[in-house]
């Protein structure tokens, strides 16, 4: 296990698991997990070396994202969030001075970001804004009513999308980090959820303004193509499988315990806990495949904007949300009512209801109708190993 | 017939009368989900299949490059 893995189970063990009930009790921002994550300087592995963070590669944060999954699902959607944001700012910021020094900050102060793309009046279609970017001179303004912002109130800076000009296409997007010092939120909803609720994704209107240069120069049509959706994709399925192993996990401890208690006989859960162990571990080859074809297609342009890497991407998304509600179910079902009570050691409450926002944080129904789109020009795959 | 097909299947916030043959088609309000119209809608029309290789949103950016893309491939049916 690397370092860093070790720092991040730690957290996890020490600090996240211990506040995860009361953090989704009181749907509250789980402040000493994300303390303890910056003491940890977990928030900037992503950024390269050189400008202070520790280089990690997708597959070293969707490791971490595993982890952190095992302990509280919140505070690892909050984390996989931030690290989407930052994978874009290091894929696509590196050769402008402004988003080099941002990283920097974000290294040596441990900045959290937040994402605001959702927004009123266009549904979960983050393809499309109807906010619009004003620029005058060397500064940029703009508003948005944003249906969804997470832990926009803990956040030092958010990314948001916004259509390039006034008279732009919806279509045609830009995305900009904007600094908390630079933005008002004025909270327009409020988030009290089945699940997912220390991630307090509340609506606000978001008013914010900035420099020309902080505008990443890349549309955001390829940035979302090549690195957000595949990020988003790939550290979501990589925390839902963290919470479906923990679920797991009490479900093996279960029927071990009564293993023991009647000696000689094979308990009734063993046999569904050899089903779950079955998902498990396809949920687990889905994730780390998808990883490796990322990694794979980030040195060549050809495979990354190619649509077959768009389905493979969207296929992981909507078979591991599916699984995750699955293995958890199991889970349940195993650990009976000790499963479905909230005050025992085999309850796995949080677990169901945290899985079940993974079919809706991005529609599975739009990613579908999304892919049966491409199908229809993309040719059949018929090899086995890439 | 590209400007015709991109047209009809396109979905452009402007009419394509008003853009040049090099001019940023994404720019226009060209989507991903319409590419795949216009892509179907240039098989049609020019009797050609697109391999996956040519599936890429840099195919369908501008006139010129769909026109390059779709001269490769009719050369490749005349060659075959
Ligand atoms: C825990 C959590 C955290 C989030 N955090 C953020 C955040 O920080 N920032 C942010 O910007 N957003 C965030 N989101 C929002 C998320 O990205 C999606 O935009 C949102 O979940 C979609 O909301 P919706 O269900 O209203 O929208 P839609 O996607 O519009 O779906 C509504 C319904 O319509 C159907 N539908 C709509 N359009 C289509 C279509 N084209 N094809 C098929 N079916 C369709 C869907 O199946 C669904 O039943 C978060 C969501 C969750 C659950």
């Amino acid at each position: 296990m690397s370092e860093q893995l070790q720092r991040m189970r730690r957290v996890g063990a020490d600090i996240a698991a211990k506040h995860a009930g009361s953090v989704d009790a009181e749907a509250r921002f789980p402040h000493e997990a994300f303390a303890a994550l910056k003491a940890e300087k977990l928030l900037g592995v992503m950024v390269p070396t050189e400008l202070g963070g520790a280089g990690a590669s997708i597959s070293e944060v969707v490791a971490l994202c595993h982890a952190l999954g095992q302990y509280c699902g919140s505070t690892a959607m909050i984390f996989a969030m931030h690290q989407i944001q930052v994978a874009c700012l290091v894929r696509h910021g590196l050769q402008s001075e402004w988003h080099r020094a941002f990283m920097r900050r974000l290294t040596s102060e441990q900045l959290l970001l937040g994402s605001a793309t959702s927004e009123a009046g266009i549904g979960g279609d983050v393809r499309s804004s109807i906010c619009a970017m004003e620029v005058q001179g060397a500064r940029f303004k703009l508003s948005k009513n944003a249906t969804v912002i997470s832990y926009g109130a803990d956040s030092d800076a958010i990314m948001v999308t916004a259509r390039r000009t006034a008279e732009s296409p919806a279509s045609d997007q830009v995305i900009v980090p904007i600094l908390k010092s630079d933005y008002r939120l004025e909270q327009t909803s409020t988030w009290d959820t089945l699940g997912m609720r220390g991630t307090c994704s509340i609506g606000y209107w978001l008013h914010g303004a900035g420099d020309v240069a902080q505008i990443m120069p890349l549309p955001y049509a390829d940035i979302s193509a090549q690195t957000m959706l595949p990020t988003s994709h790939l550290t979501w399925s990589s925390l839902w499988l963290g919470i479906a192993t923990d679920a797991v996990a009490r479900a093996r401890a279960f029927v071990r315990a009564e293993a023991r208690r009647k000696a000689g006989t094979v308990p009734p859960g063993a046999l569904r806990l050899a089903e779950a162990v079955n998902l498990l571990q396809l949920m687990k080859s889905n994730v780390v495949a998808a990883a490796r074809q990322y990694e794979a297609a980030l040195a060549s342009p050809e495979l990354l904007t190619a649509l077959s890497f768009a389905v493979a991407m969207n296929n992981l998304k909507t078979g591991t949300s599916q699984m995750a509600v699955q293995v958890v179910n199991h889970a349940l079902l195993i650990c009976g009512i000790s499963g479905y009570r909230n005050d025992s050691d085999y309850s796995v409450c949080r677990h169901l209801r945290d899985a079940h926002s993974a079919a809706l944080m991005v529609s599975n129904d739009r990613i579908l109708a999304n892919t049966a789109n491409l199908l229809l020009v993309l040719k059949d795959d018929p090899g086995l190993f890439p | 017939m590209i400007r015709d097909v991109i047209r009809e299947g396109g979905g452009l916030a402007v009419d394509i009368a008003t853009l040049g043959d090099g001019d940023d088609l994404y720019a226009a309000g060209l989507t991903s989900h319409a590419t795949v119209n216009l892509m179907l809608g240039l098989e049609e029309k020019f009797d050609i299949e697109f391999p996956d290789r040519l599936l890429r949103r840099r195919t369908f950016e501008s006139i010129e490059a769909i026109s390059a893309a779709v001269t490769e491939l009719l050369d490749e049916k005349v060659a075959a």
